[in-house]
């Protein structure tokens, strides 16, 4: 053999965890055999940070030529501690995915038939600054919209938000966390964010109520809740489904879908009637405590029983257990939230119930976020909008995001032409179709427009309807910009090539850039290349931009996160207090403190169509991706192994789904398990693609969106609750 | 003289298959074959479920009926580790591996030849973690010398319940999970 004996013996000692930190990257050359191959190009090592989720976790990718090998966590990263989940360790798979945009597209055929024209970038950005020009000249700016997802959409937000549209907006709202933040901003003043600012690893109970952490692979959290593990935290999962982590809890509560309000607030009710409530907490920051005693009062363990299908002394033992940990224990909050059209309540009793707990800033609970300080580029002011935004207008949804805006309430306008006509969607890299509930809604507003324009990776459904289409390069080819990002140690990230682009695809700062310049509006970019602007902003900041470049993330000075290292409380509500009962909400109209309404049910024979994530796939973004592909290429429906029997399906036989609407879905998988209620279906989001252009995924797995027809919009803050969905199943297709 | 194995803590590990990617990104696996996989094994009726959920590949048994079986001599325990592994250029393709192998931790490549986890020993080689270990964000992969009492590995099946995989099969498996 080989091997040298001094090194595995080096290797074998106890220390072994620790070995593969990486010191220095750059160039480095590797002759060694791998694959069994001698391999002569040299290994070239690139810090970057991922992108096939919003987690943005630091990266490094090793490349050979213009070839990507594989890519690994950057050590040095809070946010990834050098392991990436297995998205992005699947991450290199974009870059070679068959299905690529090459080049820019015009459309030639009818909105959503796929016939393209293939086009220069000149003619494609003049086509677009043409029309633009027009609608600004017949309609004002404002009726330009922008859908963007993820940082890679901050350098054309720049470029329309010069051009002078206020709306900007993202489903990450209205589609997903908005309820969660509103939720706690009501009640404490403060509002989640992204990473939540959970502290799962010094937790010693945590209740997750349908979020599916371990399925759901927001990298820190998952790593976090791995050490949690280790220290013996009990977790009490609540989801009607028996997840991966429900499968590791001390309570498993199977509860009925769209009864969470109920459990909550008899939690509530219980913390208060067995004294388990922080009561020096509670009467130093609490407001309105007399109040939520008389109002939950009524939510007993038997009644919650009856609503729910929890066993009563599991709710009192799961909240119990809860109560003898705070305040290293809370309620997780959270991430796509958006399910019954009351979510912002049900997210305040979220607030309401950690409040209780007293563990606001607490370690184990929730911690304030910091960040590195990196000042923004000097650039000219943006015109101001006298429209103001088109969807977020005070009365309609009083607590809509100002930032994030209203997905839904731009589609609205946009077929409607009310408050005023939006005459073009500028969309980046998300793929509204699958985002938003009800695809014909959806298409409906496009085919209103004068203009669609598509920046994406693949020829996602969403580029299917648009006008022209701009294909970008991966996250891997491009340059991006500074990932500073509120979390447990305050850094910066740099986003960097490794290999370049295959074709003609552009990264969204040049496109940006060139499309000011054709709008006229190139003084917004003071210069010429994205290093020029990074390395303004890094040496503005006091940092060394080779370091940057070199290491991938520069760290900050720690500071305090938790009351125990010094934080104070402070609660940001018009009372300054924790907001127990909310007399902004009163003032609106609105309950004051959550109230348990019933949602409809399945009628017989349906079952009630849940989604959830998959731990190797991203939104509908990522099941192109050739690597995660292999992982799982296609969907499962999970369906409770009695009423398979019923059916005399097994696992494996596929079905088709029929909604409440009469909506078809694809053939899906049949998982027959014992780990999902009787009365609820599951399957993973994403699935079910039909873009012609998406051809390796075409067909594979139904789609939960397309099944989504039916929604309810959150009154407080514009939401679309989309778990109200109903499905037969259709056998032998 | 060394011993590798792995200790695999279910109690932590989601079945994620991140050391299902990061094998294949590492060691170029072919589409369609993978060296690790998951297993998942539940038990009960609903609610009331038990669950483990286990990264697995090749036990690199210390009594491997694949190397006995394999009539080239391609198969062989290395010197260092003891670590069961495949001369590419001896193997004919034959299959006896395979079907000896009570795991499926075996394929046969598009090239030719049985392929199976390496515990990357090139890896190791230059003192890394196997990728699949060195990946795993919920660091329920441990990696050590067995022969070594001080080792992690270990210590970790001395303090905790654990079981190998199909052990009445008598190929004495060096991967061990804790429960
Ligand atoms: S969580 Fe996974 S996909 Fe998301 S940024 Fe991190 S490594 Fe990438």
């Amino acid at each position: 053999m080989i091997f040298s004996r001094r090194k595995f013996l080096q290797i074998s000692s106890a220390t072994f965890g620790t070995a593969a930190v990486a010191t220095s990257l750059g160039y480095f050359s590797d002759t060694k055999k791998l694959f069994g191959k001698e391999i002569e190009e040299p290994v070239k090592k690139t810090a970057t940070y991922c992108n096939i989720c919003f987690w943005k976790c630091g990266a490094i990718a090793y490349s050979k030529g213009n070839k990507l090998w594989k890519i690994e966590g950057n050590p040095l990263d809070p946010l990834s501690n050098g392991r990436l989940c297995p998205r992005g360790t699947g991450g290199i798979g974009v870059s070679s995915d068959p299905n690529r945009l090459k080049s820019p597209l015009i459309r030639v055929g009818k909105r959503g038939e796929e016939e393209w024209k293939v086009v220069t970038w000149d003619e494609a950005l003049n086509f677009i600054a043409d029309k633009m020009k027009t609608i600004k000249t017949n309609y004002g700016p404002e009726s330009v919209a922008f859908f963007a997802h993820g940082i890679g959409g901050n350098f054309l937000k720049h470029t329309l938000k010069a051009y002078g549209t206020p709306n900007i907006t993202a489903p990450s709202f209205a589609q997903c966390r908005g309820p969660r933040e509103v939720g706690f901003e009501l009640t404490l003043g403060q509002f989640i964010g992204s990473p939540e600012r959970t502290d799962i690893e010094n937790s010693k109970a945590m209740a997750l109520i349908g979020s599916h952490l371990g399925e759901n692979m927001h990298n820190s959290q998952v790593q976090e809740l791995s050490k949690a593990i280790e220290n013996g935290i009990s977790l009490i999962v609540v989801d009607p489904r028996f997840s991966v982590i429900a499968g590791k809890a001390k309570y498993y509560l199977p509860i009925k879908p769209g009864t969470d309000m109920a459990l909550l607030l008899t939690w509530a009710n219980i913390l208060i009637k067995e004294n388990l409530y922080d009561k020096e907490f509670v009467s130093q920051y609490g407001f309105g405590f007399e109040q939520l005693v008389a109002e939950v009062s009524k939510y007993t363990p038997e009644w919650c029983y009856i609503e729910t299908g929890i066993e009563p002394e599991l709710i009192v033992n799961s909240i119990r257990e809860l109560a003898k940990n705070k305040p290293a224990s809370f309620v997780h909050p959270g991430r796509h939230v958006t399910w019954y059209g009351d979510d912002a309540q049900r997210s305040r009793a979220i607030a309401i119930v950690n409040s209780l707990l007293g563990n606001w800033n607490h370690k184990g609970a929730f911690f304030q976020p910091t960040k590195l300080s990196v000042p923004g580029y000097p650039y000219p002011e943006y015109p101001k909008s006298e429209k103001g935004r088109v969807d977020v207008r005070g009365e309609k949804y009083p607590w809509a995001g100002a930032d994030e805006g209203l997905t839904n309430e731009i589609r609205n306008a946009s077929i409607t032409g009310a408050p005023y006509p939006i005459k073009a969607w500028f969309v980046y890299a998300t793929n509204l179709i699958n985002a938003l509930p009800n695809q014909d809604e959806t298409i409906k507003a496009i085919n209103n427009l004068d203009l669609m324009v598509v920046v994406d990776v693949v020829p996602s459904e969403i580029a299917g309807y648009a006008d022209v289409v701009l294909p970008e390069s991966t996250y891997l080819e491009r340059w991006d910009d500074l990932n500073i990002t509120p979390f447990k140690k305050p850094f910066v990230g740099i986003r960097q090539p490794a290999v370049n682009p295959p074709d003609d695809q552009k990264d969204n700062w040049w496109i940006a850039k060139k499309l000011a310049d054709k709008l006229d509006l190139g003084h917004f970019f003071p210069w010429n290349h994205i290093e020029d602007y990074l390395k303004f902003r890094i040496e503005k900041g006091g940092f060394n931009y080779s370091e940057l470049k070199e290491k991938g993330i520069i760290l900050g000075t720690n500071k305090p996160i938790y009351i125990e290292d010094g934080v104070a409380n402070e609660f940001f509500t018009p009372s300054g207090k924790v907001e127990f009962y909310s007399t902004q909400l009163a003032e609106k109209g609105f309950d004051p403190i959550p109230k348990y309404t019933k949602h409809e049910e399945p009628p017989a024979g349906s079952f009630r169509l849940l989604f959830g994530r998959s731990p190797v796939h991203t939104f509908s973004q990522t099941q192109s991706n050739p690597i995660l592909q292999e992982m799982q290429s296609e969907n499962e429906l999970w369906l409770n192994i009695d009423i398979a029997n019923q059916y005399g399906l097994k696992s494996g036989d596929y079905v088709k789904l029929k909604n409440q609407d009469g909506k078809i879905s694809n053939k899906i998988k049949v998982k027959a398990t014992q780990r999902i209620r009787t009365d609820c279906v599951f399957m993973t989001h994403g699935f079910g693609h039909n873009s012609k252009g998406l051809k390796s995924v075409f067909g594979k797995g139904a789609s939960d969106s397309a099944l989504v027809t039916r929604y309810k919009v959150d009154p407080l803050m514009g939401g679309t609750g989309m778990n109200m969905n109903f499905v037969t199943l259709e056998v032998g297709v | 003289m060394a011993r590798y194995g792995m200790v695999i803590d279910t109690a932590k590990c989601v079945g994620c298959m991140d050391c299902v990617v990061a094998c294949k990104t590492e060691n170029n696996v072919p589409e369609g074959f993978n060296r690790d996989w998951i297993a998942y094994e539940t038990n009960g009726v609903f609610p009331t479920l038990t669950q483990e959920i286990r990264s697995e590949r090749c036990n690199q048994c210390d009594n491997p009926p694949c190397v006995y079986c394999c009539p080239s001599g391609a198969s062989h325990v290395s010197e260092q580790g003891g670590i069961v592994l495949v001369t590419q250029d001896e193997c004919v393709g034959c299959k006896a591996c395979m079907a000896a192998c009570p795991y499926g931790a075996r394929f046969v490549n598009p090239e030719g030849y049985a392929d199976k986890c390496t515990f990357c020993n090139h890896r190791l080689e230059n003192g890394e973690l196997p990728a699949c270990v060195s990946v795993c964000p919920t660091y329920c992969m441990h990696f050590g010398d067995f022969d070594d009492p001080e080792s992690e590995v270990s210590k970790l099946l001395k303090s905790r319940k654990n079981h190998p995989l199909i052990p009445a099969a008598g190929t004495e498996p060096q991967i061990y999970y804790l429960v």
